[in-house]
């Protein structure tokens, strides 16, 4: 019987399906390609004032220890090249400070804050983790791709902005937040959001911050603490202090 | 017996009514916490609606007569730190006063080695901005704590390391520390005390990881921040190499005005072993978010209804709390109600103060949806040197994705929350830890949730495999390994399927 069984059953061939998985790229690749507009013949320089600036970074820490200037150098040469970290800004900051340029690399690649692409003009980074998101930041999110045409991760043609997405920037009290460049804009809403952006697209700079005419980050239906006048030197103070 | 003997003694009987004095047990008067008065408060320029230069702070009290307090001595702050009763603020609640003193070790002065106090601004954890606050509103209260808490230390300087995010407040910051030296309050013969001190700011560059004090430590040592093995601790080998201790911002700079106004004034809030005032940052679904200043262990309902409008749409519309930022569990409505904002409460109510970061979540949050974003948080965030963190966040976020969505068996749950164990207490540092407990907390008090979640999803599509597949996508000529977890008719239908055995005629 159970020959005939075996017998009855469709002969098939020996059909597999090879899974693979999608290649998780975390930020951005962390292999670095020649590229025309990035390799390391492309000449990089502090100009003169950001050299000094350097020097001054370099100084405060131990003289055998100049490597830890390394993330601030590289902040620097990548505010001094139009907001990304090319191949030769990092083996300009190794050069600087004597390091093999791979421990550069790794520092490079590790922070999530270097753009190790060119980005546009504005460089838009929203907040999506869980505070954010209570307070609808996703939505904030769709309102920017919707309004700039663009996906995660990617550049308008006319190089005007960059879109990201990024973890918990740290004002949760004022969700949803979106950064754009160095500047935090607080308590969004889709209106307010593509007022900043239509700013921006003409080149002007909207005042950071809440947006929703709160000052920092007190309750927004009036101060429930801080009312009173601060209270001066020496107030309130043991007998020795005051 | 008794009335024998008494009347042996020549006692008059009592008779047969026994007269006790009943001693009334007065019970302790019931105390309040919160409703902290502004006089009581530290941080008096939280809004940043004041000056936030020397020459406001020096108007709000900071800088008075801080070479006095130098000129006390270590053994003095010390002393105060830990009558105060300070248990640190970035989370893990170390008595402050104690972690200062380990600098402070026998033989100390012998070590030529330059001692360092490393200030972490690199706030991270989702749900926290209070540090924010600290450092545009009031960045004089930070330079001058550094001062306080290194010569408690005895420290040579003080490096800040401020997430590069916060660009605004690392300004700030900057600024206020060139006024200072300027001013000749820190720098060589700091506020004329004699003793020199040094501060500089350090900006990070984005990775959470770097909140933690080894992964700081070899971050601002320029490497990538990936947390060091203790020991040795950062007190005996940290920063260069030398003796250093990490500290929270507001831990440090609440020093200073604890100095001034006497351990016991700080005590004297919050219960015991819970003392002090504290900056808690409430996010999420109530009326008016805020940052606020409060005495510890004020009841979370207090907080909630008092100084944020309350939760959207009443308190009875509350779905859970999370008390204490990303890495900690979540609170159901009837714990909330009952819980106070201090460390001991939370623990017992199984879950943590951490950074007194409140993240409120009404009936309209997918609450499975809230949790598996942190654990996308904390994927991204991992630094990838502990295999168990490295590999089980991911995990657990794709499996808190499928949940999320109801996408698989409800054995799952159990396999989940396995993965957490396996992950938790197996690291280098706490972010594994971290990862796990909000997991945990979810299935502690929602599991019917993702239960009836899976149960909708197994309905409308069928069985589902372990790891999410579909039982009816897989192929039908292959056969499906039982560790994928295939639904099987039972016997009963197995058998009920088999045609019945045509009678053999029995052998004649």
């Amino acid at each position: 019987m159970a020959l005939r069984c075996l017998r009855l059953r469709p002969v098939l061939s020996a059909r597999r399906t090879f899974s693979t998985t999608r290649i998780a790229r975390s930020d951005a690749l962390f292999v670095h390609r020649d590229t025309p507009y990035n390799n390391s013949k492309i000449p990089f320089k502090f100009t003169p004032e950001n050299l000094k600036l350097a020097q001054e970074i370099i100084s405060h820490y131990p003289s055998q220890y100049k490597k830890a200037a390394v993330i601030p150098l590289l902040d620097l040469g990548q505010r001094q090249n139009k907001g990304w970290t090319s191949i030769s800004v990092m083996n300009y900051v190794a050069q600087l400070l004597d390091l093999p340029p791979m421990r550069v690399y790794e520092v490079a690649t590790f922070y999530t804050m270097f753009n190790r692409e060119p980005i546009g003009d504005n460089f838009v980074q929203v907040c999506t983790t869980t505070p954010c998101m209570l307070r609808d930041g996703y939505k904030i999110l769709d309102v920017i791709k919707d309004h700039l045409k663009i996906g995660v991760g990617e550049t308008t043609k006319d190089g005007k902005f960059t879109l990201v997405e990024v973890e918990c920037q740290g004002a949760c009290s004022n969700a949803p937040m979106m950064v754009v460049g160095d500047d935090f804009y607080e308590d969004l809403t889709p209106e307010t959001t593509k007022k900043i952006l239509d700013a921006f697209a003409k080149g002007q700079k909207p005042k950071p911050g809440p947006q929703s005419g709160r000052h920092t980050s007190e309750n927004s239906a009036g101060l429930t603490s801080l009312t009173s006048k601060p209270y001066g030197p020496g107030e309130h103070c043991l007998p020795e202090f005051s | 017996m008794l009335t024998k003997a008494a009347a042996r003694r020549g006692l008059k009987p009592l008779g047969n009514v026994v007269k006790r004095g009943f001693a009334t047990v007065q019970d302790p008067p019931v105390r309040h916490y919160g409703g902290l008065k502004d006089q009581d408060r530290i941080f008096t320029n939280l809004y940043s609606r004041h000056d936030h230069g020397l020459k406001g702070a020096q108007s709000r009290g900071d800088w008075h007569r801080t070479k006095d307090i130098l000129n006390k001595g270590d053994a003095w702050i010390i002393q105060t730190m830990k009558d105060s009763g300070l248990r640190g603020r970035g989370g893990a609640g170390f008595p402050s006063g104690l972690k200062w003193s380990f600098m402070n070790k026998p033989g100390w002065k012998e070590d030529p080695r330059p001692r360092y106090l490393v200030v972490n601004a690199d706030e991270g954890e989702p749900g926290t901005c209070k540090d924010r606050e600290i450092m545009r509103g009031d960045p004089h209260k930070l330079v001058e704590g550094c001062l306080v808490a290194g010569r408690a230390m005895n420290a040579t300087a003080a490096y800040i390391y401020i997430r590069g995010e916060f660009y605004q407040e690392a300004s700030h910051v900057q600024q206020a520390i060139n006024e200072a030296y300027r001013a000749g309050l820190i720098g060589k013969n700091a506020c004329g005390s004699g003793y020199d001190f040094d501060v500089y700011l350090h900006r990070g560059a984005g990775a959470y990881i770097c909140g933690e004090e080894t992964a700081l430590i070899e971050s601002l040592e320029g490497k990538q921040g990936k947390p060091r093995l203790k020991p040795p601790f950062p007190a005996d080998v940290g920063l260069f190499g030398c003796p250093s201790t990490v500290a929270n911002v507001e831990t440090v700079s609440v020093a200073p005005t604890i100095c001034r106004r006497g351990g016991q004034w700080f005590a004297s809030f919050g219960r015991e072993r819970n003392q002090g005032t504290k900056l808690f940052c409430i996010s999420g679904h109530v009326n008016n978010p805020c940052t606020i200043e409060e005495e510890m262990s004020i009841p979370l309902k207090d907080l909630v209804e008092k100084h944020c409008g309350g939760v959207r749409g009443g308190w009875d519309n509350l779905l859970g709390i999370i008390p204490g930022g990303s890495s900690v569990p979540i609170l159901p409505k009837n714990k909330c109600e009952e819980v106070l904002m201090d460390f001991d409460s939370l623990r017992d109510a199984q879950s943590g103060l951490g950074t007194g970061a409140v993240i409120v979540m009404d009936k309209s949050t997918d609450v499975v949806q809230a949790i598996a974003r942190f654990s996308h948080f904390y994927k991204h965030e991992s630094c990838g040197q502990c295999t168990p963190c490295r590999e089980g966040t991911t995990w657990m976020m794709n499996m808190m994705d499928r949940f999320a969505e109801g996408r698989g068996q409800s054995r799952e749950i159990d396999m989940l929350l396995e993965i957490t164990k396996q992950v938790e207490g197996r690291t280098i540092c706490a972010l594994g830890d971290a990862a796990a407990w909000p997991i945990q907390g979810l299935m502690r008090h929602f599991r019917p949730e993702i239960e009836k979640r899976l149960a909708d999803f197994n309905a409308a599509n069928g069985p589902v495999l372990f790891g999410g597949r579909l039982q009816r996508d897989a192929p039908s000529e292959l056969a499906i390994s039982d560790n994928l977890g295939p639904e099987r008719p039972s016997p009963e239908e197995q058998m009920a399927s088999v045609p019945p055995p045509t009678a053999t005629p029995a052998a004649a």
